[in-house]
This record gives C-alpha cells, structure tokens and sequence, in this order.
C-alpha cells in the first residue's frame, strides 16, 4: 500500500512542468487538442465553455515596473492521488471517472457519463470540461481525427487523460516485446511537443526517472497542496511568489 | 356542471373561474414544457450553466423544493409514528392530507426538473445500474425515486376519496385498505426521506476540495448531512402551513382549526430553533477552524454579487428572527407574524440551498483563478417556474375534487 493507502503497483505516472521553461507558446495545448480530438466551435471566446484539457494560465506577481514579474502555468488534469480516492472519482453516481490504481491516472468512461456534472463542481482545479454543443470539426479536420482516441458526444464531461492511449499502446508493445509491463515509459502529447522541453513525464516511483528527480528539486511545488488532493503534477519554479500563489499566498 | 364531483357539504367556486385558473396554468406549464424540450433538443448550452457553474438554478430548485415539501415525510413520522406517545400531535390529522399532496408535486415535479439537468437524460438510468456507493448523489438518486413511489401510493388513497370514485365498491376496499396500510408507508418514507434530504446535504458537504462547501463531519456523514435534514424538517411543516394559508385566502374558507397551525408552529419552533443554533456552530466551526486550514480566509469567500449579505440574510434574518418571534407565545397567536415567520424560514431554505449549490462553486479555489457570475436564462427560468405551477394545478384539482380538508365542512357551517 501507498501513503495515500493505495494497492501500490511500482508505477505512478506524474508528470513535472518546469515553468521557468516554459515560455507559454501552447504548443502543449495544440498538441493536446489535435492529439485527443478536442473539438471547438467558430466562436471560442467563452472560455468558460471551451474544452481545454491542457489550459495555460497567466501569472503575474501583482507589482509594477520594474518589479513586475509574470510566467505561464500550464495546468493539466492534476490526476489526484489523495487518500482513497480524488475529489472527481468518488463524487460520479455512476462510475464514470475512477482512478486506474495500476497507474495512478484517473480516466473518464465518456459511454457512462450522465453528465450530472457533479465531478465538474468537485474539482478545484478546473480540469474538466462538459460538452456543451455536439461536436464538430470543419472538413477536411474529420479525416485528421486521431483513430486511437475516441470522440465525445455532447452532454457528457472529458478531461486530459494523460494520453492513455498512448500507454496502452506502449504497454501492447512491451507485451510483445516481452518487457515487464511496470518498466514502460511513454511520453504525453503535450510532453513531446514541448520546444523548450518544459514537461517531463514518467514514473514517479521509479526513483531514477527524470519526473522522480525533478519531483524533489527544491524549486519543486504542486497547487493548492493544502487541499490533501495530491495532484500528481509537479511544477518548477525559482520564484517564491509563484509558490506563495500557488499555496494561496498565505 | 361539475357537482356530483365535488365533496358533499362544501362549497367551491364556479366551473368557469375554475377553469380559467386551469387555463393559466397549463399556459405557465406549456411554457415550461417548451422550454425544457429546447434544453432536450438543442442540449444545456441554452442555459446559463457553464464549466465553473456545473450545478445551477435547476439543482437550487430541486433542493428547495424538496427540502419545502418535507412537510410531508415529517407531518407523517409525526402523525402515524409519534402520535400514539403524544397524543397532541394527533391534531395534524386534519392537515395530514395536504402536506402529502404537497410533497407528492414537490417531489415529482423535483424529479422532472432532474431530468433536464443532466446532460445525458436517456442515461439516466445508469444511476440504478452502474451505482457508485460511494456518491451522494447515488443514495439521493434511490432515495428520492424510492420516496416519489411511497409519496404516489399515499397519494392514491385520497384520491379514491373522491365521490364518485368511492362510490365504486372495489375502489373503496382498495382504498381503505391503503388507508390501512398508511403509517407502514408513512414510516418508510420517513426513513427514505431523512436519507435523502442528508444526502442532498452531503453533496456539497463531501467535496473535500472545495473549501466553501466541504465540512468535517461524523462517519461518512459531513455536519451539512444532518443540517438539512434539520432545515427540511424545520421548513417543510411551516411550508405546508404557509400554502394551507394561502388556500384559505384565496377561496375565503377555513380550513383548518387555528390550533392546527398553533401546534406546526411549536414543532416549527423546535426545529428551526435547533437548525440555527447547530447553523451557527457550523458556520464558526468552518470559518474559523475548516477554511483556514485550506489557506482561506471568511472574507475569500464572499464578493459581489455573492456577497456577504447572503450569509446575514440566511442565518439572522430568516434563521434567528423567526426562530425568535416564533419563541414568544404572544407573537405566535399574531397571525401576521406567525405567517411571516413562516414565510422567512422557508425563504431561508431557499436561500441556503442556493449558497449550498451555486454560490459555493463560486469561489475560485485556485488562487490565480478568477470569478464568474451565474445568470440563468429564459430556458431555466420557465421550466422551475412551469414545476410550480405544476404544483399549484395539482393542488388547485386536488382541493376541488377531494375532501383533503376532513374539518372543512364543520368550519364553514354558516356560509
């Protein structure tokens, strides 16, 4: 068992954003959309309504010049790992969305989903989005769809799935390989589409991953970690105001 | 034209002002019903809700209305349960009737709102099939359709009362037999209904990541499990008390002895004054001890137009002033204020759900996050709007036809 009183499988699956890196150009975010078929309208102005799996936030230190300092912070699905179960999973009527405790990533059933929205309102980190409108994709886009993620229909709830197609495919091939299964690595969309080369991904309870290093750099901090979610996204920074923000600056 | 429909001995106004009250609410139900077909057709994007507004006008008026039509789960653990200990309580015999018809079209009109409000309504079956046991929403969702059934077959015995009907001899077995049976249904209710109104409590009470919502609390129960059972208990008799008022103004009839009311209003005052006392512990408990803990201050949880009036409405002026005036003997004999009391409580349900709902995913937890506002629009407007007068029109067909009132004739002798 794990801290957080999981059935511990020797792989955790987190991922480490290191924002000094990052330059907020959003190509992790294009990259996320096109990777898992995220469909959006003509009008995308709403934002409360638009479907982003790998969002980019602005922040700023709240000074004036020359004081003034700003960075991106991209922010995925946290995939919680809090003790017995994240904010979203336990909350669906349905079992819709549930934490796979093999590899700590928290899926989403979208044939399931009611669409109570109820794991929407559960989440404090705004990751996941509701299929307002039918979804739609200009032509020729329907023919770019990628056939390994399947699309969503309207009045259900997605979210970023830390492109778990991509593992079930890097596990299929280990499998053949006959590689033990817990030593597969596979790299996220956003991950690999990074310039910067801002977001590494891995296992973090493989103490020699890169994510399992990065993890404990004293620049190393997770958002809102008073809430016990555990998120298993990490992010780096070397200002403390951007840590202070992200603790609720209290 | 309609007579021989109408219970002996008492007087109703004539068929067409009767129908022309139908006609406008079937106008106001029409209404609804269109609007919630758009909801169907086009989907949830033509309501106000969004991804940080997930829960909205139709989850608030759900919760309120459930919690108002508790009058009948509780008048009936009242009545069939604790009558026989305390004989005092068998005097809500004579509106016993009417606060189950009450929570029968709270409760049915609740679950066809519901229906709008997911965005998948053919899935809605899933709740039954894929249950999660550890969801709130599951136990709200067995409950409630358990209590729905309960609330239509203590419906049926007093429909069967009707004349006509009852002039048919297996129709008139069939319903004493249910009559029979009442404090057996009445007791399951109660014990379905407690689950469901703390549940309804729990789902905002267990989101452990929401500091507005979440609250410490005793088992698998969070403190806001207990206080809405305890509003619904405090709400709902007051509620059935207030819309038995307002029949008795509209037709000019009484309709229940003035002790009737008398003893809602003791059992009001108990309740309502233990749910504010228990409120405001919670509410020092969350704001001093639960929220800091999260890094948040009572002051990060109110702006505009959620502001901190809500918290002052809701607790002071339809928390303690009406459990204060409700206190005082004197005051309660003053109609006036008796009726206001009332009034001010339910609106404090209302109220305290909507923050329970709306307001408490309001607030961004992320620090760098900002805040939005909810309006509903027209499409939810008119579908709770077209529940009520669902509501009414079930009560207005229901007073016409049924003697649910068994003192009505005795009371109006003269007239």
């Amino acid at each position: 068992m794990s801290e957080q009183g999981h059935t511990q499988s020797g792989v955790r699956y987190g991922m480490v954003i290191d924002l000094d890196k990052c330059t907020g150009c959003m190509a992790c975010s294009v990259a996320c959309q096109a990777e898992n078929n995220i469909s959006f309208r003509p009008d995308e102005s709403n934002k409360v309504r638009s479907i982003t799996w790998m969002e980019i936030f602005h922040l700023q230190n709240g000074k004036d010049y020359p004081d003034y300092q700003y960075t991106y912070l991209p922010r995925p699905c946290m995939h919680c790992d809090s003790a017995h179960h994240p904010p979203c999973t336990f909350v669906c009527p349905v079992n819709a969305t549930t934490r796979d405790e093999e590899t700590g990533i928290v899926g989403h059933i979208y044939p399931r989903c009611i669409g109570c929205r109820y794991c929407i309102v559960a989440c404090p980190y705004h990751a996941r989005d509701f299929n307002w409108w039918d979804p739609q994709w200009p032509k020729p886009m329907e023919s770019m769809l990628n056939p390994e993620v399947s699309t969503r229909m309207r009045g259900v709830v997605e979210k970023c799935s830390f492109c778990h197609h991509r593992l079930n495919k890097a596990r299929s091939k280990a499998f053949l390989d006959g590689t033990p299964l817990k030593d597969v690595t596979y790299t996220p969309a956003c991950a690999e589409a990074c310039p910067t080369e801002a977001i590494s991904f891995g296992n973090l309870l493989d103490p020699h991953s890169e994510v399992t290093q990065l993890a404990k750099d004293s620049r190393a901090f997770r958002i809102l970690a008073r809430l016990h979610t555990e998120p298993k996204v990490y992010y780096l920074s070397r200002y403390q105001w951007v840590h202070k923000l992200a603790d609720k600056g209290l | 034209m309609d007579e021989a429909l109408i219970p002996e001995g008492v007087k109703r106004c004539p068929l067409p002002v009767f129908g022309i009250w139908l006609l406008v609410l079937l106008a106001v139900i029409g209404w609804g019903v269109y609007a919630g077909a758009v909801v169907l057709v086009k989907a949830l994007n033509v309501t106000g809700l969004n991804d940080y507004f997930g829960f909205g006008l139709f989850i608030t008026a759900d919760l309120a209305i459930i919690g108002l039509g508790a009058g009948a789960f509780f008048s009936g653990f009242l009545y069939y349960g604790l009558s026989r200990f305390f004989p005092a309580l068998k005097e809500l015999h004579k509106i016993i009737n009417l606060a189950v018809i009450i929570g029968f079209v709270c409760y049915t009109g609740a679950l066809l709102v519901l229906l709008l409000e997911i965005g998948q309504p053919l899935r809605g079956w899933f709740g039954y099939w894929h249950a999660n046991v550890h969801s709130m929403l599951t136990e709200v969702i067995f409950c409630i359709s358990c209590y729905a059934i309960v609330l239509v077959i203590e419906y049926v015995p007093i429909v069967l009362e009707n004349r006509k009907l009852e002039a048919i001899k297996p129709v008139h077995i069939f319903g004493h037999t249910l009559h029979e049976l009442m404090p057996l249904f009445a007791l399951t209710g109660t014990f379905l209904s407690f689950f469901h109104q703390g549940s309804l409590g729990g789902v905002a009470g267990v989101l452990f990541a929401r500091p507005f919502a979440y609250r410490t609390g005793f088992f698998i129960w969070p403190w806001t499990f207990f206080l809405f059972i305890l509003s619904a208990v405090a709400s709902g008799p007051a509620f059935t008390a207030l819309i038995c008022r307002l029949m008795e103004k509209v037709t000019g009839r009484q309709l229940v002895d003035h002790s009737v009311y008398e003893l809602i209003a003791r059992i009001v005052t108990a309740m309502l004054s233990l749910y504010v006392v228990l409120k405001i512990v919670d509410t020092l408990y969350w704001a001093m001890v639960v929220a800091p803990d999260f890094g948040f201050k009572l002051t990060d949880f109110y702006r505009a137009p959620y502001g901190m009036w809500l918290l002052f409405v809701e607790i002071l002026v339809c928390g303690v002033l009406p459990a204060a005036i409700l206190l005082i003997p004197q005051a309660r004999k003053i109609n006036a204020l008796l009726f206001g009391a009332f009034a001010l409580d339910c609106l404090g349900v209302v109220i305290n759900r909507f923050v329970m709902s709306v307001q408490a995913i309001a607030i961004p937890v992320m620090p760098f996050d900002r805040w939005e506002f909810y309006a509903p629009t027209m499409y939810e407007w008119a579908p709770v709007i077209a529940m009520l007068a669902y509501c009414a029109l079930i009560i207005s067909v229901s007073y016409r036809y049924l003697p649910i009132f068994p003192r009505e004739k005795e009371l109006n002798v003269s007239s």
